[in-house]
């Protein structure tokens, strides 16, 4: 484990900035996000970025190809082009999570080149959490807010910023940034994991659990009762898709520009009413089964085709978006039979 | 450049020929530029298909893969892409890019099998691969018996190759029929599902069916009355799709996508998922 000062994490992002392009969270009028750094750039102290950093390798919009028409002919043109090296610095525990969560999904057989490009080039640097909130339950998904992975995880402390390499990525940067930190033992890092623990033992949603949910569980809950009331109130806004580090569905949709038509790539959401829509019918006709879908693959279809793991990291941020305050904890605790809790 | 593979990446198809099946089914005819198939493929799977600007859909591959030289694919006028299929002349490019997902059991479960198809309106698109495939190998089936029915004499896909090779083969016993009376045609008349019910077959066969949801649904219960299990019958699932790799999240049933675990489902294994298609 290496370390630095406060005041030398200035002279870290510039280091770090010469051979890559550095992303971090900074605050702004509405909430912290993710900007490129540039020298006296401060780097927020939020407990996290309003949107998820699922957009550094899936963006919310992005071009695949072109197409040049004339007459009855037609020319594909491959626009991709090599990324450039990239850092996104400050990520949390449960984002850090979900680009495994993401990763099964792209990276799987046939390969999306897009996004495996992205994530080549990209270093992920962890922040440990040291304030978890009420939204937070990250802990019900096995990932710990005070030890978060990443290529390279750090601890900021009131004087100190330690850093931990996992990967060869990570091993690399820390090499990079040698020259501004230097050796350290544990203890500090191991003091603040202890106090954030127990701050996170006490949250509200400390006690919630995955029980009753996972691989198998589709007969049981597809027809559970409850899904009424709790789409009931549902608007469909897709607000929760959006801001969720692991949503992952998405459109693919022709831009005419005049000259050709770009093919490109957009988020798409379950809860929309067109999601499903064909040209002979639409399988998901109402808000209940919209709603029903986006929790049950979080919490029974990827379960069942990814072993065992959720696709919800806990990190909250539906919880504090929703306009009408329906969330995937309400849905846990309803439907996984804990609702008297 | 990414020198990675891209499954999104279409090549570019030719339609080198469009036949008039039914007032609102045509055959497409597609190669590429320089003469050649796209892929290989087998009986069962699909090929996205695309015109820029308009969309991109997904699509049964009607033609049997024994047929080497081109891919044929039989599409109903219902949507944006149909519709400008069904405007496009000899010569038109479009896009093509597949063969996605599973395939019908042809070459190990349904060998040996007397086979027996039920296909109802543009349902027939799927079947035609897997027919014309047993046809080819014909020594590797049983006895091959052919259900097929629209609304009317003018709603059969391809009569011209049901009557001139299907009927004519030996040992493939075609029955068709239509929904109403019509001048001209004296076969039978009904829906499929209870022409099916009427035949009555021996339950020693392998069923491949394909069809609007409702003929389905009928000539599931149909058989089942008839005393076949739901191990023995196969059958196709269609729903929205955007990517074909199991990405983009929409196709799915339950755990499974349509796209990569589908679109051949066997009708015990599709009765596990919940009944949302």
């Amino acid at each position: 484990m290496r370390k630095c000062s406060i005041q030398a994490l200035d002279t870290v992002f510039e280091t770090i900035a010469e051979a890559a392009v550095l992303y971090l969270p900074v605050d702004g009028d509405n909430g912290a996000s993710y900007k490129k750094w540039e020298k006296g750039t401060v780097m927020s102290n939020a407990l996290n970025t309003v949107r998820s950093p699922k957009d550094f390798f899936f963006p919310q919009s992005e071009n695949l190809m072109e197409f040049r028409t004339s007459g009855k002919t037609i020319e594909v043109i491959d626009k991709r082009e090599e990324k450039e090296d990239f850092v996104v610095f400050g990520v949390r525990a449960c984002d850090v999570k979900s680009f495994d969560i993401l990763d099964r999904v792209f990276l799987n057989e046939p390969c999306d080149s897009y996004y495996a490009d992205r994530r080549e080039h990209g270093t992920i640097v962890s922040m440990a959490c040291t304030r978890p909130v009420e939204t937070c339950f990250c802990q019900t998904f096995g990932i710990d807010a005070s030890n978060p992975a990443g290529d390279l995880s750090c601890w900021k402390t009131e004087t100190d910023v330690y850093f931990q390499a996992n990967t060869e990525k990570g091993e690399k940067l820390l090499a990079a940034i040698a020259g501004v930190t230097e050796e350290s033992d544990d203890t500090a890092v191991k003091a603040q994991q202890e106090k954030t623990r127990e701050i996170m033992k006490k949250l509200p949603l400390a006690d919630l659990t995955t029980e009753g949910f996972g691989a198998g569980k589709t007969a049981e809950l597809f027809n559970a009762p409850e899904w009424k009331e709790l789409s009931q109130s549902c608007l469909g806004c897709g607000t929760c898709t959006f801001v969720c580090p692991t949503c992952q569905c998405y459109d693919i949709k022709d831009f005419k520009t005049g000259k050709g038509v770009i093919r490109f790539r957009c988020w798409d959401s379950c809860m929309y009413s067109d999601f499903t829509k064909m040209a002979h019918g639409n399988p998901r006709l109402s808000q209940l089964e919209r709603f029903r879908q986006r929790f049950m693959h979080k919490l029974v279809y990827y379960p069942e085709n990814n072993d065992g793991v959720y696709s919800c990291v806990g990190c909250g941020r539906c919880l504090a978006k929703c306009p009408i305050s329906m969330n995937i904890v309400k849905v846990m605790r309803t439907i996984g039979g804990k609702a008297d809790e | 450049m990414n020198n990675r593979e891209e499954t999104l990446i279409p090549k570019i198809g030719v339609i080198t020929d469009v036949r008039i099946d039914t007032p609102d089914v045509k055959t497409f005819r597609v190669v590429t530029p320089d003469g050649k198939k796209a892929f290989e493929h087998k009986p069962g799977q699909c090929a996205m298909l695309s015109i820029p600007g308009v969309g991109e859909a997904m699509f049964s591959i009607t033609s049997s893969p024994t047929n080497s030289e081109f891919m044929e694919f039989s599409i109903k006028k219902c949507g944006c892409v149909t519709e400008w299929l069904h405007e496009a002349e000899p010569g038109q490019q479009i896009t093509i890019r597949g063969p996605y997902g599973n395939p019908f059991p042809v070459d190990d479960k349904f060998k040996g099998q007397d086979l027996l198809f039920v296909a109802g309106g543009i349902g027939l698109a799927p079947l035609r691969s897997v027919i014309n495939y047993c046809r080819h190998y014909r020594e590797n089936y049983g006895k091959i018996d052919i259900v097929y029915g629209s609304r009317s004499k003018d709603d059969l896909v391809d009569y011209q190759e049901i009557l001139n090779e299907w009927m004519t083969d030996d040992n493939i016993f075609v029955h068709l029929t239509i929904d109403r009376e019509q001048e001209g045609w004296d076969g039978h008349v009904g829906f499929v599902p209870n022409y099916v019910k009427e035949l009555g077959f021996d339950t020693n066969k392998t069923v491949i069916i394909c069809g609007p949801p409702i003929m389905i649904k009928f000539t599931l219960e149909g058989l089942c009355s008839l005393g076949f299990e739901k191990t023995q019958i196969y059958t196709t699932m269609e729903l929205r799709m955007k990517c074909g790799v199991g990405k983009c999240g929409r196709c799915n049933i339950g755990s499974k996508y349509v796209c990569k675990d589908g679109p051949v489902f066997r009708c015990d294994q599709l009765e596990e998922l919940p009944n949302e298609y």
